[in-house]
């Protein structure tokens, strides 16, 4: 039967293509996606990306193969003349069984997604209770970051070191950080990309965001939330470097900083915003 | 329908003596007058007590909404909207029609008018001439990111054009599909000579164009910051330039709800004999599951911006953190209604693939009890996923699990109009027409939507790319690829017994095929860029990006291109070289194309019967390219 043969065609074409294309996304696109290595939960997330990708792959192949076959294999070859299909309004078998296998896939990826992100919050902002909280490095506590967003820039204080505050950020590798996202004004994201971090910075709310730093690494910080006209200059650069190097370097924010910090409100989960002014 | 409701009033008056009365230049008119009114009420009610806010701000916001409301209500009193319920209290007798003869000739179209005709091609030519304004903006910003710094426009101009693309495109294409389309083929489609309710048709379009204009006016207040979303608290900061967003929005929000009241009374009430709910057009099926959505999404939308409004003019605090209010009741409120509002945007273009894939593939449609179990899906499952816009806002953390599962569930009933459309095509004949390679093009483009939105909705995946251009990216597919698209087939199909010229083919296949090549060169590669972690709304970026971002601006000029062949075959085929439509020029079988072209004004001579599903190919003995079933009168 006709039907048959072309049915047979489209399932051996979309059995080559899937075979071909799968491990090609797998093997060679996988790597390459964001947001690379450098950090526990960056790592995660790109496993993440490859196997939403391999699984989109196929399914995505059987629509272009599909219609790449019926424009082909259906076109009218008489236009001169009108002629109609035949009259098919549906088949059971067919819409019984797209309906388990799609099914099954969002499932199966809602159950996975869901699965990553209780791990270890795959870096996102959890609001204040946060309920992924992944385990230190060989045990203890997180080194404790807050994020303070403003109109047009980030700055981090550090609560375990006296509270100073900070312009520039670095980090000691092979450590659990916990940043505490919070604005002053109004809505920012921080999104240290290469960290695989992204939170949002609500003025009033502390929004936690955890991330294992691996080896030495220059991440970018963006704010990924518009928040008035510089929100595209809103940028810097950060470093996760060797504990010690670390330890040198907050010693000397802290040195460095030592009256402005006396000056600094006491430290908080959040502040109180200042008044709105005009003309942002 | 009863007589009373057909009788039209004569002695019409003729020549410039037209421009007397109720008409679109008196709406203007009034409109000025009621702003310079709004303006004058609010510059002398403002108490000292709100002195504080105006002088800090050197504007004052009473004033400009006073000026917006009056000039909106004026405008609407000069186009004769209030004529009609003043004669009702003063005791004339019901009436159904206004300005339906046809012997205003092109007058019609600029005032009030109830013929669903009319009213359509309304919305066909305002809907036009805004989408091809946010085009142009899209150019502009495009120009902008040629370079990785500020080169042409300032950061403030910049987002401003960011911003007007957005809302003016979000607000214009809610009605871009249904506005046109459904509004014309609608009735004869359910067998129906008009809307239920003809003067709130009218009126929902002449509300959005006066939100169109409002929009505009941002330009002369220092335009706002905050792009389409509008994010509280940045907005409060914002200068006069927000008013004009949360007037434009706000109007736009009622002229949707009122449209999809209108829509979803028409399909339930006005059904012709023998149109059972299982016999209705597909197209008909999605106008019904965006009404609904329309009805239901835009009061929300409406509450958060009065919300708005009240905290940049009576000083209330409902977003201000700090004074008790709250930055996510804003980004909740909003989205409740955004998450809708990508659905009736989307919703109408799967209507119209659906719709027009029988014709071309000269077979029913396959599957249409799970098509329409699609629609209705969709519309229903996208009140349940507003919140994955706010995966890593810190709102709600521990939900996340259950966003994200409600958002992938979408593609359930996504997939059932994918595999619609598949199975419909499946050993048909097909005919590659410029509106069915538009409806394939949506196929494809829809599917890359899709996909990347399968991305952006799991929570590990949407830290890296929320924010960034691949979001971006995802919507242009869906929104572009897939209403535009549609759009643009649904013009290409219904143009001949619009307005009863053909368009012509060749240029229609040039514009195809440019726009098909050119959009997917701009859009790919945003996914790229996002991937690679430029945010979206950024004026600069890092320069490593920049060859990227000039592939996709010269990409998007071709686009620009693109249109104009589109405008050119416009111009070309319906003014200059004329080629008269015949009654059915693609045989088809649905009920639209047994009317005369052009439609007269009370459409059917006799009403229709409707005895069997609307897509008999294949099966019927009847003739190719007659009618399906119950002609209209002698003149088809």
């Amino acid at each position: 039967m006709e039907g048959t043969r072309h049915w047979r065609n489209v399932v051996v074409l979309w059995l080559i293509a899937s075979l071909i294309m799968t491990p090609i996304v797998i093997f060679v696109f996988g790597p390459g996606l964001p947001p690379g290595n450098g950090s526990v939960e960056a790592s995660g997330q790109v496993t993440d990306n490859t196997v939403l990708l391999a699984t989109a792959t196929p399914v995505a192949l059987a629509v272009l193969v599909y219609l790449a076959y019926v424009c082909w294999a259906f076109r009218e070859r008489t236009p001169e003349v009108i002629l109609d299909g035949p009259a098919i309004r549906g088949n059971s078998s067919v819409q019984f069984w797209w309906l388990v296998v799609t099914t099954t896939l969002v499932l199966f990826l809602a159950g996975y997604g869901t699965v990553r992100l209780l791990a270890d919050g795959a870096g996102g902002g959890q609001g204040p209770n946060p309920i992924a909280v992944p385990s230190a490095p060989g045990g203890g506590k997180p080194l404790v970051v807050q994020v303070i967003a403003q109109q047009w820039q980030f700055n981090y204080r550090f609560p375990g070191y006296g509270g100073v505050e900070t312009n520039g950020i670095e980090l000691p590798e092979n450590t659990l950080v916990q940043f505490n996202v919070t604005s002053l004004d109004v809505i920012h994201s921080f999104w240290a990309y290469e960290l695989g971090v992204k939170a949002d910075a609500n003025p009033g709310v502390n929004n936690v965001a955890y991330v294992t730093t691996k080896g030495p690494l220059l991440f970018h910080v963006r704010c990924a939330e518009l928040c008035g006209v510089w929100h595209g200059y809103m940028f810097n650069q950060g470093l996760v470097v060797p504990k010690t190097q670390f330890a040198a370097w907050i010693a000397r924010q802290e040195q460095l900083y030592a009256p402005a910090t006396k000056t600094l409100p006491p430290y908080s989960k959040t502040y109180f915003p200042q008044p709105l002014r005009r003309g942002g | 329908m009863s007589a009373i409701a057909m009788s039209v009033p004569a002695g019409r008056r003729t020549g410039w003596r037209k421009l007397i009365g109720f008409n679109m230049l008196t709406g203007i008119l009034l409109g000025i007058g009621g702003w310079y009114l709004g303006h004058f009420i609010g510059d002398h009610i403002t108490g000292a007590g709100l002195a504080y806010y105006s002088a800090e701000a050197g504007e004052n916001d009473i004033a400009i909404f006073l000026g917006y409301f009056l000039g909106v209500v004026g405008f609407l009193i000069g186009l004769g909207f209030a004529n009609y319920p003043l004669k009702r209290l003063l005791g004339h007798p019901p009436a159904l029609a206004e300005h339906e003869s046809e012997a205003e000739g092109l007058f019609r179209y600029f005032t009030l008018n109830t013929d669903h005709k009319v009213v359509a091609k309304q919305y066909m030519v305002g809907i036009g001439l805004f989408f091809f304004v946010a085009g142009l903006n899209a150019m502009l910003i495009r120009t902008e990111l040629l370079q990785p710094n500020v080169h042409v426009f300032g950061a403030n101009q910049y987002l401003t054009l960011v911003g007007m693309h957005g809302a003016m495109m979000m607000g214009t294409m809610t009605s871009g599909l249904l506005g046109p389309f459904a509004q014309f083929v609608v009735p004869p489609m359910i067998g129906s000579r008009r809307m239920a309710f003809p003067r709130i048709e009218s009126f929902t379009f002449w509300l959005l164009m006066a939100g169109e204009v409002i929009l505009l006016t941002t330009i002369f207040f220092g335009g706002f910051q905050t792009g389409w979303t509008g994010y509280q608290p940045l907005g409060a900061q914002g200068t006069a330039g927000y008013d004009a967003y949360i007037g434009f929005f706000a109007l736009v929000g009622l002229s949707m709800c009122l449209f999809g009241l209108n829509l979803v009374v028409t399909i339930t009430a006005m059904r012709g004999r023998g149109m059972t709910w299982s016999r209705l057009p597909i197209f008909v099926w999605a106008a019904y599951a965006t009404a609904w959505l329309m009805l239901l999404a835009a009061p929300m939308l409406i509450a958060a911006l009065l919300m708005g409004a009240m905290d940049r003019t009576v000083q209330t605090a409902f977003y201000i953190p700090g004074q008790g209010g709250s930055a996510y009741l804003f980004q909740n409120l909003f989205w409740v209604f955004g998450h809708p509002e990508v659905y009736i945007l989307a919703l109408p273009g799967m209507g119209i693939v659906l719709e027009l894939m029988p014709v071309f593939a000269r077979k029913p449609l396959w599957g249409y009890r799970l098509a329409v179990a699609g629609m209705l899906g969709i519309s229903f499952l996208s009140w349940f996923v507003w919140q994955h816009h706010l995966f890593v806002s810190g709102i709600d953390a521990d939900l996340r699990p259950f966003y994200m599962l409600s958002t992938e569930l979408i593609s359930l009933p996504t997939g059932f109009i994918f595999l619609c459309a598949m199975g419909t095509l499946w050993r048909g004949r097909i005919r590659f027409t410029v509106p069915m390679l538009f409806c394939l093009a949506w196929m494809f483009n829809f599917l890359w939507g899709g996909i990347s939105g399968v991305f952006v909705s799991d929570v590990p995946s949407d830290v890296t790319t929320h924010g960034s251009f691949f979001v971006m990216a995802h919507f242009h597919y869906t929104i572009m690829g897939g209403l535009v698209f549609a759009f643009f087939a649904a013009i290409y199909y219904w143009v001949p017994k619009m307005y009863g010229y053909n368009l012509n083919e060749r240029l229609g296949k040039i514009h195809f095929w440019s726009l098909f090549i050119f959009f997917n060169s701009t859009f790919a590669p945003l996914f790229a860029l996002g991937f690679l972690g430029m945010p979206r709304r950024v004026v600069t970026y890092n320069p490593a990006w920049q060859g990227l971002n000039d592939w996709v601006s010269i990409s998007a000029y071709c686009i620009g291109l693109s249109m104009l062949v589109f405008l050119f075959n416009v111009v070309w085929s319906l003014l200059i070289k004329r080629e008269p439509a015949p009654v059915n020029p693609w045989n088809s079988k649905s009920s639209e194309w047994t009317l005369p072209t052009p439609v007269p004004v009370q459409d059917f001579d006799r009403m229709p019967v409707f005895d069997a599903d609307p897509y008999p190919y294949g099966v019927d003995p009847v003739p190719a390219g007659g009618p399906a079933y119950a002609p209209a009168g002698g003149t088809a």
